[in-house]
């Protein structure tokens, strides 16, 4: 048997998504930017698919650009808004817990001149508002705060956390980075005050090596990857046809019962955290109930190495992550149990579990069953 | 421009009636490693010299690469064969040569003519003086220097006229398969793959025995560990890989001897059962990559405690080595990016905080008397079902 509990690494896809794209690979797979007949198909399904993603985000059309991937939009949106607002200011925050994909581009900007605030989180992992709101100044140009803790899953106060930036300055452009937030939570960036939104299409079963950047209307950022002019010239590059239409589909799939799966998820992400509360020294990070994802529990199981853990798991068939605890030289590196303030010996023992609508209670029940049977086995075994 | 290669070889010359067998593996040697390259070669033994022709286009650089990886070749020149057609043509073909090869560059040099066809109209000296002229005539960077050259342009007349003066460098020692065989104990670490590539560098064939330890070590530090013996078969050629499932016998051994005595008691099963894989695979030796002083288990004690429950031979070459030494070793042979993967191997996971750096010999063996029960049988099984990865 096979439990797969590393969703939030990434998702299976859908069968109807992998049917949709073969027929898009082997039947209408003509470029969208071409005149003939074969480019109109295909440039139906790219319309469409936008079409669904503006109406899943009560968007406009023109608000979505389809890119590579969770990591590209990130770094389109940060280098992108600082290049087109450099003239308004030279400062960004962000936080000491945000996913490298959003901390590589900042430490670049910060490297190019940029000043940079990197925020604290509190021992749950979140952002203190009042915080933010002293941070922010006339200088700021941009704020980037991740929706969902990939780590935790803490889910950060995007609401006020968006009233605050704008109130402050509301020329700031706020970024948020929605990768893990995504079909797991119902969001209308324009609501929440949201200019600049990422989006990874594998983690809610769609395809991978797509993404998306919603960018509201009128924000000013410049493109990073140029070409043809494909997408109003904003982002160059041959349309990836199957991998839009394909990630639209299953956006359209989570979210149609968007609201079945969040509770299908909080009751096994519950069934996990009561079940590891019985353990002996294991300590599961994060806040808890509905301020948690549904999707994501991190627990440290003291005295056990996380990757130890991992690969025993991993001999039942049951596949979870380490975090990003992966060096035996690099030991304890995860920026975000760093950040909440977990000890060393918490940071090397720290495991993942992410669930998807597809996780049952008889997998969790089985997890739960094994890691009583094997982490008192393990710890005998350590380092002294 | 080159049609063949020159191998000029190491220590062969040196040995005595027995030298043919040398040249026979080293022949075989390089035509294994260019088996790969693009283009059609011949390697031939003539005249107490080693050929390389090629037959129409072929990847000059691949085949270069190629031979300075076959141990056993000093030197590799790459030659330019003309046909006798006349000594005008020669002359010709001998100064198109010089400014191809050096352009306009600042060079002294000798022509050292041979005439392996006594019935050449010239003798050697005349050759020398007038293709000297003609190149001092086109050439005028290029001087004249018989006593310390830059370069020897080389002439030999025979069936044809070949002509070289380049010396490439090869990697030097003998052939492999010329010195017996031996097990390396290899780990994913960056000493062991230097280690295995010495030994192999003197001719000997080379086996590896590698200790995982599942699920305390991952199966990419296992992939990464034949990766290792990947690159290193490019050098030494095939190696059987044998991977032992060691966790049992970790394991054990934690539960049953002291903490700190850990390490060196389990290096001494690892040694016992590469012996065992050894005496199967018809192996005379055992290589490590262990230097005096690297760690607790290798000072000159835990090597004396180890060697112990040895019967064969251990082989370990970089025993005098600094660590930058051995550093430079792999970023040479190109192990170094592979052996620094972070993946933990199954030394470091138990290793206590403070290990014996004097191990007794006396009190280990008693520590080890706590694992009569059952060491025996779990060794026996840890060699029966290890895996073979035949790695070419």
């Amino acid at each position: 048997m096979e439990i797969y509990l590393d969703n939030s690494a990434t998702t299976r896809a859908y069968p109807e998504v992998a049917e949709l794209m073969t027929k898009l690979m082997l039947e209408d797979y003509g470029n969208p930017s071409a005149l003939h007949q074969k480019g109109v198909e295909a440039e139906q399904y790219l319309r469409r698919a936008r079409e669904t993603m503006a109406k899943i985000l009560k968007a406009q059309e023109k608000e979505i650009y389809f890119t590579s991937g969770g990591t590209e939009s990130n770094n389109w949106a940060l280098m992108g808004t600082a290049m087109g607002m450099k003239r308004m200011g030279g400062h960004i925050i962000t936080t000491q817990v945000e996913h490298p994909a959003v901390q590589a581009p900042i430490t670049f900007l910060e490297e190019q001149g940029f000043t940079v605030t990197r925020l604290g989180v509190d021992r749950e992992g979140m952002v203190d508002p009042e915080e933010l709101e002293q941070a922010v100044t006339p200088e700021t140009i941009l704020v980037s705060v991740m929706f969902v803790n990939n780590e935790i899953g803490t889910v950060e106060p995007i609401v006020e956390l968006g009233e605050r930036i704008k109130k402050k300055n509301p020329n700031t452009v706020f970024h948020v980075d929605a990768i893990q937030a995504f079909g797991k939570l119902s969001i209308c960036p324009k609501k929440l005050n949201i200019d600049l939104m990422s989006v990874s299409g594998h983690k809610f079963h769609g395809p991978k090596g797509i993404g998306m950047l919603y960018v509201r209307e009128k924000t000013k950022i410049r493109p990073l990857i140029l070409g043809g002019g494909q997408q109003n010239g904003m982002r160059s590059g041959t349309d990836n046809v199957p991998g839009a239409a394909g990630m639209a589909l299953a956006a359209q799939m989570v979210c149609d019962h968007l609201e079945e799966n969040r509770a299908h998820m909080y009751r096994i992400r519950e069934q996990l955290v009561s079940g590891l509360g019985n353990m002996d020294r294991v300590i599961v990070h994060g806040k808890q109930g509905e301020q948690a994802a549904p999707q994501i529990v991190n627990a440290s199981f003291l005295g056990v190495r996380s990757e130890v853990l991992l690969h025993t798991l991993e001999n039942e068939g049951i596949y979870v992550s380490a975090g990003s605890a992966c060096s035996s030289h690099k030991r304890g590196g995860s920026p975000t149990l760093t950040a909440i303030g977990a000890s060393k010996e918490e940071r090397e023992s720290a495991v993942r579990f992410s669930f998807s609508e597809w996780t049952t209670e008889e997998e969790i029940e089985k997890t739960l069953e094994v890691l009583n049977r094997v982490v008192p086995v393990l710890r005998k075994f350590t380092r002294k | 421009m080159f049609k063949a290669f020159l191998i000029k070889y190491a220590e062969i010359g040196i040995k005595g009636k027995n030298r043919h067998i040398f040249e026979e593996v080293l022949c075989r040697q390089m035509r294994h490693a260019l088996a790969e390259v693009e283009g059609e070669f011949s390697v031939t033994r003539e005249m107490g010299r080693i050929y390389v022709r090629t037959e129409g286009a072929f990847d000059y650089d691949g085949a270069v690469e190629a031979l300075k990886r076959v141990f056993g070749i000093a030197g590799i020149c790459p030659v330019v064969i003309v046909d006798d057609t006349g000594f005008e043509d020669l002359a010709k073909a001998v100064v198109d040569y010089v400014k191809e090869v050096y352009k306009d560059q600042e060079r002294t040099f000798k022509v050292c003519a041979r005439r392996a066809k006594k019935t050449y109209p010239m003798s050697s000296m005349e050759m020398n003086s007038e293709l000297g002229g003609r190149i001092l005539e086109a050439c005028p960077n290029m001087k004249v220097d018989v006593h310390e050259p830059d370069l020897f342009l080389n002439v030999e007349v025979r069936q044809n006229i070949y002509i070289y003066s380049e010396t490439i460098p090869g990697p030097g020692g003998m052939p492999v398969g010329t010195n017996g065989q031996a097990m390396l104990l290899l780990s994913g670490g960056i000493d062991s793959p230097v280690a295995g590539y010495m030994i192999a560098k003197r001719g000997v064939k080379i086996d590896a025995v590698y200790f995982h330890a599942p699920p305390y070590t991952s199966e990419r530090a296992k992939q990464k560990v034949v990766d290792l013996a990947k690159l290193v078969a490019r050098y030494s050629g095939p190696i059987r890989l044998h991977v032992v499932n060691f966790t049992e016998i970790q394991l054990y051994i934690y539960e049953k001897c002291p903490h700190d005595e850990l390490t060196i008691i389990m290096r001494r099963y690892m040694m016992k059962l590469a012996e065992m894989f050894a005496r199967q695979d018809g192996c005379l030796g055992l290589i490590t990559g262990e230097s005096i002083g690297q760690v607790a288990s290798q000072t000159m004690h835990s090597l004396a405690v180890t060697n112990e429950v040895c019967t064969m031979p251990v082989f370990r070459p970089l025993i005098g080595f600094d660590k930058q030494e051995i550093v430079d070793v792999s970023e040479k042979i190109g192990t170094y990016e592979t052996s620094v993967l972070p993946y933990e191997d199954c030394c470091t996971i138990f290793v206590a905080k403070h290990p014996v750096t004097k191990p007794n010999l006396n009190i280990i063996r008693r520590s080890e008397t706590h694992l009569a029960d059952k060491i025996d049988e779990m060794m026996d099984t840890a060699f029966r079902t290890a895996e073979l990865i035949e790695i070419s």
